[in-house]
């Protein structure tokens, strides 16, 4: 079949039933992304004689004479169309997953259309951002410039562009699976547990191994029998070892049983149904309370102390029961108190990338993968400790990622993918489907939390007390860790002499549940904020001023239950009581002009069925993960006078890429287009815990920053030693400078080492290929990640919600960050911008449900309801001015953390206008109308 | 999605090329069947829509608006001021949850006979008293109320050689006065209800509710009621529809306030099509829509 993409003429193999978007991608037009595969995203959009359709279900068999343009076809970096401009200016992406298919869905947009802006709801309705909340999309589509170029040596602190942002907005930065491998790929594909609880009897593979283009079909016959964990640490027994790549015994609906290789997917998808599988079904549990109850079927009972569970005859994989005081005296003497029950409910990441890895055999022997990570070092060490390879055989990159929020911190098709690449020694790929993100990629983890406060009549907490249960599902992925750290900064926040934590992570038949932006603080601080809240209506308390009363401050032992432990968490910085101000200020203010609705000033609706409230909360989070979390970086310089720099950390969106040239270009008074970076592969650098707990900047960006103060002070000595005579040049850089002349006029510069006048002569550049005439100029830099600091958000909402309908509108949104010092303050607006987009997601839209036999029933984004641009407002974001001591040039870290005040502040808003208050997540038009008839 | 079940994909030319049976079903603009896995004994598609069917036309007594016409051709048909239904057109349109560049291939047919109960084709022809025109093997021809070709959750009355052939739209029907609310649990998402009150000159006043039950759901009155007798009739009806895009008892209480707000717009007995606040198609309920 003949049809033109991009005005080159294409003669392409149409198969029936296939879509365009595969037949773009087969012929390499990896411009064209996969997001939902269901055209619900969008992300695949282009253009068919100009009119844009979603080409992941346009029929392909139609395309004969059809001329087919997609977002590389619009422009190139080099002649970008001007939509692409647009989107670089304004920093209109973070990932770019979806930024392919938004730039050519706004490039069919009128200049009427923009000028007037109320239609552009509508016209974003078929296109899904996760990660930026789309005011950052909506500016970019109006032609605001958001970003600045920097002066060299200056860039920190500036709102700098993202390196890859001209790639990524004219198509051409590629992401995990957008590249031809040399041979030809082999795809695999998996057949899922059809019960929730089931042995496998027998197998047997005879009749799908026959099947045309089959390579090999694995069983757990064919399973190591090392048990892992699909969530990733740095410490890999910080999880429990329950997992195996493949086990007879089947613990959740959509578990592996069986894995088919094959010449393309739709051979290993047909040979899935040739595999007879028998099986004895075995009791389930599906209720976490009923799960820990006696006589319960036991998820993992036959697990040893080896596997790290705390108690498997009672479905408890964590567990933790502390107290410090008497929180039953105290709560009994109080002036007032508060006792509840809060619910969360699972939350899919809706990453637009999903989970996908393609691996192969590299010239040298080496097993290959790449893969869409967080953590390429960890995903490397556990693929080495499943199948027994050694480290130096394994190499794990991730290209782009797109998108992550936690998501991406699992082991979850490497596995797989390594053992189809040992067996046939061909590259093999597979990529989860979206229904796979929802059926079997871990969600956040549900929580009931229930809360017991205690006050005087002043004001003065006396006690708090929590009681969490969480539904860790079938496998203990992050169920240990997410319990600990939920219980953690929610509560130590907050100074009260008598506290209690009961928490338990418990096993079920659900699917697994795993990290999440927040890792667990969110739905505590959910029902702790929400506590609060309600003790300071009991008290007539300002609710701000509840929260002055009894936050910590410098100098207070931040506890959880045991006033006396030892912890590495400081306080860096304190910018909780400006978080404060900054929020309850503005709220009493006027709205400034680009406030509530994206597209112009939010009508405050009349009619007597709408109620009024305003609302708020806040959170404390740690800058980084506890227990260690290492970088090892490098800084070198190239002949040219850039510098490239090695790191071992992802960029998903996340922002830190940027960061890190800003840093090195910073220190090494060059411009951030002057860096070269390389990432996220476990041969660019030594070792990278990775992208997690917000750690890029904070651990990864410190260790540079060391780097690139080693390679400063190394290349200002070879030049001393180059012009003065004094002093070796050919020094090793990694040694201590012996010989310091104490000039204080060097200076380094783009084009080099700026040497002032002296008795050597005059003053002179020495060029970058002067310095490296005497050999190599290289630097590292490491970070351990200890001590760690604190962050602090605090959100505020004033919201009208409809008595007949339970529809919440949002009129204001205001978070204030504590960041410390900002180091890209775009970038920073919009990680609170795309933090609090989700977590209003979470508050008010997002529900994955089960049918309470743990089938899950949202299988698809239509039936989700992922934010889009009509259901967010503006969020007007304030900073905190602090200076962290711990941090790089004062810098804290900002990417979970914007997430975790929002839904109780929108939960109190609601509480406010309705009079009712809402326990359940999300508070959704049916539940909150419910909540009114009572 | 590729549908990996597919064999062959037979492009319909002549109404003789449209042979159908268990394994072979018809393919509109292919926006749904190619957003969801389909049951894998379907092999085989047969593509109406190059039969070349004239999208929309006029007749003495009907708008003749064929299966194979797009959203896109719907929404763009130029509007006649003699006709004050119309405008539920885009309203409709815009009431379906994808977006605007999936109007450019889905068809009406495909929407009515994918027969979800937020399709709203189905609602904009069951509350337009629309036939639809049924096409058999042989030469078979027969005609069916929309409102009664919708029989349930992805159920439809026609037999497996059967395709729709077009709509008939009454033109009184179309010099009616509209009234029209929908709510979905998000600003733009799927519908959760969706009721259309009309008024034709008779006095005749028609109420059908869509999304909110498994099927249309259609009360008729000599003329308009009386609060009362509506509110018994609607609340008669016990079957409102559970899944995802909202609880039962919530579309039970917002569609019976919306048939009142439509049943007191309509018998206010203003023509709402010149009235520019509720011809959006929004008001403070349907503010969800704007």
């Amino acid at each position: 079949m003949k049809f033109e993409v991009n005005g080159e003429e294409l003669d392409a193999t149409v198969l029936p039933g296939q879509v365009l978007r595969t037949v773009l991608r087969e012929n390499e037009r990896y411009e064209v992304k996969k997001g939902c595969d269901a055209g619900d995203c969008g992300a695949c959009s282009v253009l068919v004689d100009d009119q844009p359709v979603h080409s992941c279900i346009y029929p392909a068999h139609r395309l004969e004479g059809k001329h087919v343009t997609t977002v590389a076809g619009l422009g190139s970096p080099e002649h970008p169309h001007p939509m692409q401009q647009r989107f670089s200016d304004a920093a209109g992406l973070q990932c770019g997953f979806c930024t392919a298919g938004m730039v050519v869905t706004a490039s069919t947009f009128t200049d009427e259309q923009i000028a007037d802006g109320t239609d552009l709801p509508r016209l974003l309705k078929g296109n899904l951002c996760r990660c930026t909340g789309y005011r950052a999309i909506r500016d970019a589509i109006y032609g605001v410039t958001n970003t600045e170029v920097a002066p060299a040596g200056d860039s920190a602190g500036r709102s700098t562009k993202a390196p890859a942002g001209m790639r990524v907005v004219t198509g051409r930065e590629q992401y995990t699976l957008d590249f031809t491998t040399p041979t030809k790929t082999l795809h695999l594909a998996v057949l899922k547990s059809p019960h929730s609880h089931a042995r496998i009897t027998s197998i047997d593979t005879t009749a799908a191994e026959a099947m045309e283009g089959v390579h090999v079909v694995f069983t757990h016959r064919d399973s190591p029998a090392t048990l892992f964990s699909t969530g990733r640490h740095e410490n890999r027994t910080d999880d429990p070892d329950d997992t195996l790549v493949l086990d007879p015994v089947l613990r959740f609906r959509g578990q592996r049983v069986a894995a088919v290789v094959a010449d393309t997917v739709r051979q290993a998808e047909l040979a899935l149904a040739a595999v007879v599988v028998e099986y004895e079904v075995l009791p389930a549990v599906f209720d976490p309370a009923l799960a820990r109850e006696p006589g319960a079927p036991l998820v993992h009972g036959e697990k040893g102390p080896e596997s790290r569970i705390s108690d498997p005859s009672r479905n408890v994989v964590a567990q933790m029961h502390g107290e410090t005081g008497d929180v039953d005296a105290a709560l009994a003497a109080s002036a007032a108190t508060v006792e509840g029950t809060w619910q969360t409910q699972r939350i899919t990441h809706a990453a637009l990338e999903t989970h996908a890895t393609r691996g192969w055999i590299d010239d040298d022997g080496r097993l290959v993968l790449r893969t869409s990570t967080q953590v390429p070092f960890l995903v490397r060490d556990e693929i080495c400790h499943i199948f027994g390879l050694p480290t130096d055989r394994v190499r794990v990159f991730a290209a782009r990622v797109g998108g992550g929020f936690g998501g991406k911190q699992e082991l979850l098709t490497e596995d797989l993918v390594t053992m189809a690449v040992l067996r046939t020694g061909r590259s093999v790929q597979y990529e989860f489907t979206r229904e796979d993100e929802f059926t079997i990629a871990p969600p956040r983890h549900p929580m009931r939390v229930g809360v017991k406060v205690g006050a005087t009549a002043g004001g003065i907490l006396t006690a708090l007390a929590v009681d969490e249960l969480m539904d860790t599902g079938a496998y203990g992925n992050h169920g240990i860790g997410v319990m600990f750290h939920s219980v953690h900064e929610s509560i130590s926040v907050y100074r009260a002499p008598n506290k209690r934590v009961d928490a338990e992570s418990v096993y079920t038949n659900n699917l697994p549940s795993g990290a999440f932006r927040g890792y667990g603080l969110g739905q505590v601080i959910f029902a702790v904020e929400s506590a609060l809240d309600e003790l300071a209506r009991k008290l007539d308390i300002d609710p701000f001023e509840l929260r002055r009363r009894n936050v910590v401050v410098p100098g207070d032992h931040m506890t959880v239950v045991d006033p006396n432990e030892e912890s590495d968490l400081l306080f860096g910085s304190y910018g909780l009581d400006q978080c404060l101000d900054l929020v309850q200020n503005a709220l009493a203010g006027p709205p400034p002009a680009d406030s509530g609705s994206l597209i112009g000033a939010t009508p405050v609706p009349t009619g007597d069925q709408w109620a009024f409230g305003t609302g708020m909360a806040m959170a404390m989070i740690a800058t980084m993960p506890p227990r260690g979390h290492f970088a090892d970086t490098t800084v070198a310089l190239n002949a040219d006078g850039t510098y490239t720099i090695g790191v071992g950390t992802a960029e998903f969106g996340n922002g830190t890429t940027t960061v890190h040239g800003q840093l090195t270009a910073t220190v090494l008074g060059t411009t951030p287009d002057r860096i070269v970076i390389e990432q996220s592969d476990t041969d660019v650098a030594r070792y990278d815990t990775g992208a997690f707990g917000s750690a890029g900047v904070v651990v990864a960006g410190k260790a540079l920053y060391a780097a690139a103060q080693k390679l400063k002070i190394a290349m200002i000595a070879r030049a001393q030693a180059i012009v003065t005579g004094v002093g070796d040049p050919a020094q090793d850089p990694g040694v201590p400078v012996s010989t310091d002349l104490g000039l204080v006029d060097v200076a380094l510069t783009p084009e080099g080492v700026l040497m002032p006048a002296g008795a050597w002569g005059p003053g002179r550049v020495v060029s970058a290929a002067e310095l490296l005439a005497h050999g190599e100029l290289r630097a590292d830099g490491s970070h351990d990640g200890t001590p760690r600091s604190v962050a602090f958000n605090v959100h505020g909402f004033s919201v009208a919600v409809d008595r007949n309908t339970g529809e919440v509108r949002i009129l204001r949104s205001v978070q204030a960050a504590d960041a410390g010092t900002v180091l890209n303050p775009e970038q920073l607006r919009g990680q609170v911008e795309g933090g609090t987009a989700q977590a209003i997601g979470t508050a008010l839209y997002e529900e994955m449900m089960l049918d309470g036999a743990g089938q899950v029933t949202t299988t698809a984004f239509r039936n989700y309801r992922t934010p889009k641009f009509s259901d967010l407002p503006v969020t007007e974001v304030l900073f905190a001015a602090t200076h962290d001591d711990l941090g790089p040039l004062g810098a804290k870290s900002m990417s979970e953390a914007p997430y975790n005040p929002v839904a109780p502040a929108l939960a109190n808003a609601v509480r406010d206008a309705i009079g009712v208050r809402p326990h359940e997540l999300p508070m959704s038009r049916d539940r909150l109308w419910r909540l009114l008839q009572a | 999605m590729d549908l990996i079940d597919v064999h062959e994909i037979r492009v319909a030319r002549t109404r003789d090329d449209i042979v159908l049976g268990e394994s072979v079903r018809p393919l509109g603009g292919g926006t749904w069947l190619f957003s969801e896995p389909q049951p894998p004994e379907h092999t085989g598609f047969v593509d109406l829509t190059a039969l070349g069917w004239t999208p929309i036309e006029t007749t003495a007594d009907h708008l003749v608006v064929s299966a194979t016409c797009t959203i896109r051709e719907l929404t763009d048909f130029a509007l006649d001021p003699e006709w004050p239904a119309q405008r539920l057109f885009r309203q409709c349109a815009e009431s379906l949850l994808m977006s605007f560049k999936i109007w450019n291939l889905a068809t009406v047919g495909g929407n009515v006979a994918t027969a979800l109960p937020a399709g709203a084709m189905t609602s904009l022809l069951a509350g337009l008293g629309a036939r639809a025109v049924i096409w058999g093997a042989e030469g078979r021809e027969r005609g069916i109320l929309v409102s009664d070709l919708v029989t349930g959750v992805r159920a439809i009355d026609l037999l497996l050689d059967e395709v729709i052939r077009s709509f008939e739209i009454p033109l009184t029907s179309l010099r009616s006065r509209t009234a029209f609310r929908r709510i979905s649990l998000s600003n733009l998402g799927r519908s959760a209800a969706v009721v259309i009150g009309r008024v034709d000159a008779t006095g005749e006043c028609v109420i059908t509710v869509t999304a909110a039950t498994p099927r249309p759901v259609q009360l008729r009155f000599d003329s308009v009621p009386e609060a009362g007798e509506l509110s018994d009739a609607l609340s008669g009806y016990s079957d409102w529809y559970s899944d995802p895009h909202g609880a039962p008892d919530w579309r039970r209480a917002v569609s019976m306030r919306f048939a009142e707000e439509i049943r007191a717009e309509l018998s206010a007995g203003t023509d709402s099509s010149t009235d520019t606040d509720s011809s959006t198609g929004t008001d403070t309920h349907t503010g969800s829509d704007a």
